[in-house]
């Protein structure tokens, strides 16, 4: 009834059908399925908190010192003008009316502490004086002059009719919004990629913890565990992304227009979703592969936590990396960010996103499944190098009296060799 | 090192010359050779630290040796032959939320055994071992002896040709290190090579043909348990009434000279060559009053520290007294 020895792949799946059906049956993956409504609800309650924060701070205004007809003449231009200009320009309010030849230090009016007066307009609308802290001034300078101006002309002229005529697009509309599209596509594959990393991470870690790792070890080869481990995740990964999927597309049915379209990218949106799912394969498999390593050498979660905040910090770093060289397509930044295995998922998406061309990307998978096997093979011999050792690991940890048990071992030997 | 090893015409299953491992710096194995005959029950002895574990890791290519070869089931690459080895390390561990029948069919499977098979072989194992009850248990619902007992099974489901166990009584009580004794031998007679590490010595010598003894990651000694044993001469225990008579001048002179009171009524004489009969005669000649006359042959324990040294044995002790004295 044996069936004889287990290939690699024969190996890495029973390793992979366990972890899946355990993974898919536990808290976890409830948690993992939660997972996206978090960084909503938290961006959500941001949102609303900075509203009623903005709503409630005092907008910086310009207090106007000057003599009575030229601050009214002030206000009224202000006015006529926030009419058609909408919010471009600062709010005035009078702080104080001069008599005529009255002498006023405009800073004067900051020692009062008049509520959220950011700068001080004194003289006449011919010649106006701003006086406020340098990047504040120079800032209103063109609003300040426009609205003195105005209350120099007096009356407004009418201003010309403009016509509209409508295009379906131009190019650089049509840049900015793959662009946006491009970026958005690189933010979720990074979000979900080290989500992931994080689990199988810990699965990892847990294994060792239930010490279930070296029957492994003994049964069948290591590639086989890790290959088992990363695509139980990736499939487990792939389930979750249907759920969500399936939630996103019942909310965009309901919801229609009322949700904001995204450009269509460059290869169309099916291709598109499709190298999405491929690229976030090969993003969580590197990023994965680096992530076991890591794990199967450490020992307790501290551990893991040390040595694997710096891969973190370097794949955040990679991200950006990739938005980066998205805006500067053809240099050799963003040939970099193609070749790099860390950052080439990412930076080809963004490609998907802006140029129609489909070769560079059956080149570039096929460059990062290479790169997944090295990262695999290197992983697994690191483990079998480093982590399967039992002698001289023990009398570390267990400090004088494993050190003497271990010197008394070596005597043995030693008076061994007379025997 | 080396082992004279027996002269045994059965193949073998696991053949290693000139192992050595190093970690950073540190020989944890240096040069073993080992010689386990099929169908063998075969000891590996040793104190904690003296290499046991990382040998048998190497023979089961969990990790690869620096210098030296192994051979095991006819095999340079003991993955090739995974499927017909059942290993228990001494790290026990099975996945907590896993029915019990399942941790097995799982660790068969992993074997090369189809799951369903392994189910079904899984509960017929259990039955038989009076676990029967707990096969539909989750293994973090079980006590950790049984816990152990589902990982042998697990061990042995695929029916493998050889079964090595690291440290496999320990955490076990006295009953179920008594049952697993006799599920060794009925595994050996079955024709299954079984090969285990331990530092009970007790243990080694009630199933084992052969040992290894390690120490300091050499081996000093492998081959027939007799053999080891051999190293210390056999001695004759007399029990007389007059304890330092007549009797004595009766006694030939080698083992007049020889001979050691406990300066009671015993007397320790190194056993001739000959045989006890020369002895005997001279004590009924000289009328030594014997009360009792016995041939003490050295138990493994003692040939343990005449091979492997008083340091080993002492580490060996402090390990495990309880174990040692029962």
């Amino acid at each position: 009834m044996n069936q004889g020895r287990l290939s690699v792949l024969a190996a890495a799946w029973v390793i992979a059908r366990r972890d899946f059906v355990a993974i898919l049956f536990s808290r976890t993956f409830f948690f993992f399925l939660l997972g996206p409504l978090f960084p909503v609800i938290v961006g959500g309650l941001a949102g609303s908190i900075g509203n009623r924060v903005d709503q409630t701070a005092a907008q910086p205004e310009v207090g106007i010192v000057m003599e009575s007809a030229d601050a009214d003449a002030m206000l009224q231009a202000r006015d006529a003008l926030a009419d058609r200009l909408g919010n471009g320009l600062p709010k005035f309010t009078v702080v104080r009316r001069l008599e005529p030849g009255e002498a006023y230090d405009p800073a004067d009016a900051f020692a009062g502490r008049q509520a959220n007066i950011a700068a001080v307009l004194s003289g006449t609308p011919s010649a106006p004086v701003l006086t406020g802290p340098g990047g504040q001034i120079h800032g209103w300078s063109g609003a300040v002059a426009m609205v003195a101006a105005q209350a120099r002309a007096g009356e407004l002229q009418p201003w010309p009719e403009v016509s509209f005529h409508a295009t379906a697009t131009s190019n650089a509309s049509q840049r900015a919004g793959r662009l946006k599209t491009a970026q958005a596509a690189q933010m979720l594959l990074f979000l979900l990629t080290m989500m992931l990393a994080g689990m199988v991470l810990s699965n990892l870690v847990e294994e060792k913890g239930n010490k279930i790792i070296e029957v492994l070890a003994a049964a069948v080869p290591m590639d086989s565990v890790f290959y088992g481990k990363l695509f139980a995740m990736l499939a487990v990964s792939l389930v979750g992304i249907s759920v969500w999927g399936g939630v996103g597309a019942l909310i965009y049915l309901g919801a229609g227009s009322a949700i904001p379209q995204l450009p269509t990218p460059a290869v169309g949106w099916p291709l598109l979703i499709g190298l999405g799912v491929t690229y976030f394969a090969m993003a969580y498999l590197l990023l994965g592969a680096v992530f076991l390593s890591i794990g199967s050498m450490a020992t307790t979660v501290r551990e893991v936590q040390t040595l694997s905040m710096p891969v973190t910090m370097m794949q955040l770093m990679v991200f950006f990396l990739a938005t980066f060289a998205m805006t500067q397509p053809g240099s050799a930044i963003e040939l970099f960010s193609v070749v790099f295995p860390f950052s080439s998922p990412f930076a080809m998406l963004a490609r998907a996103a802006q140029d129609p061309a489909l070769w560079p990307h059956a080149a570039a998978l096929a460059w990062q499944v290479l790169c997944v096997a090295v990262l695999v093979r290197a992983g697994s011999a690191l483990f079998r190098k480093r982590v399967m050792k039992s002698g001289p690991a023990r009398p570390k940890r267990k400090g004088l009296r494993g050190r003497r048990k271990v010197r008394s071992a070596d005597v043995a030997g030693q008076s061994a060799a007379g025997v | 090192m080396h082992g004279n090893g027996s002269a045994s015409p059965r193949p073998l299953a696991i053949e290693a010359r000139g192992l050595i491992k190093r970690f950073d710096g540190f020989t944890a194995v240096d040069g073993v050779d080992l010689s386990v005959p099929e169908g063998a029950v075969y000891g590996i002895l040793g104190p904690n630290g003296a290499g046991k574990t990382t040998t048998l890791r190497m023979l089961l290519g969990i990790i690869d040796p620096d210098e030296g070869y192994r051979r095991v089931l006819g095999a340079d690459r003991p993955h090739d032959v995974a499927h017909t080895i059942g290993y228990l390390p001494e790290e026990r561990g099975l996945y907590p939320a896993m029915k019990a029948v399942d941790a097995i069919a799982f660790v068969g499977a992993l074997r090369g055994l189809p799951l369903k098979e392994g189910r079904r072989r899984g509960r017929e194992l259990l039955e038989q071992h009076g676990l029967g009850y707990a096969a539909d248990r989750q293994i973090r619902q079980l006590s950790k002896g049984m816990a152990q007992q589902v990982q042998i099974l697990g061990t042995l489901v695929h029916k493998p040709r050889l079964v090595v166990f690291d440290e496999p009584f320990s955490g076990l009580d006295a009953i179920n290190q008594g049952k697993l004794e006799r599920m060794m031998r009925g595994l050996a007679e079955d024709g299954t090579t079984v090969i285990f590490s331990t530092h009970v010595i007790a243990h080694a010598e009630r199933l084992c043909d052969d040992v290894a003894i390690i120490a300091g990651g050499k081996v000093p000694f492998a081959g027939p348990v007799d053999v080891a044993r051999d190293r210390i001469p056999a001695q004759v225990r007399l029990e007389t009434r007059s304890g330092d008579g007549p009797w004595r001048a009766a006694l030939p002179a080698d083992l007049r000279r020889d001979g050691k009171s406990d300066g009671g009524a015993f007397w320790y004489f190194p056993l001739p060559e000959t045989g006890i009969e020369p002895l005997l005669r001279a004590l009924i000649e000289g009328e030594a009053g014997i009360l009792s006359l016995s041939i003490e042959r050295a138990g493994l324990h003692d040939a343990f520290v005449a091979i492997a040294g008083e340091a080993a044995a002492r580490a060996l002790e402090e390990e495990s007294p309880e174990e040692m004295r029962r």
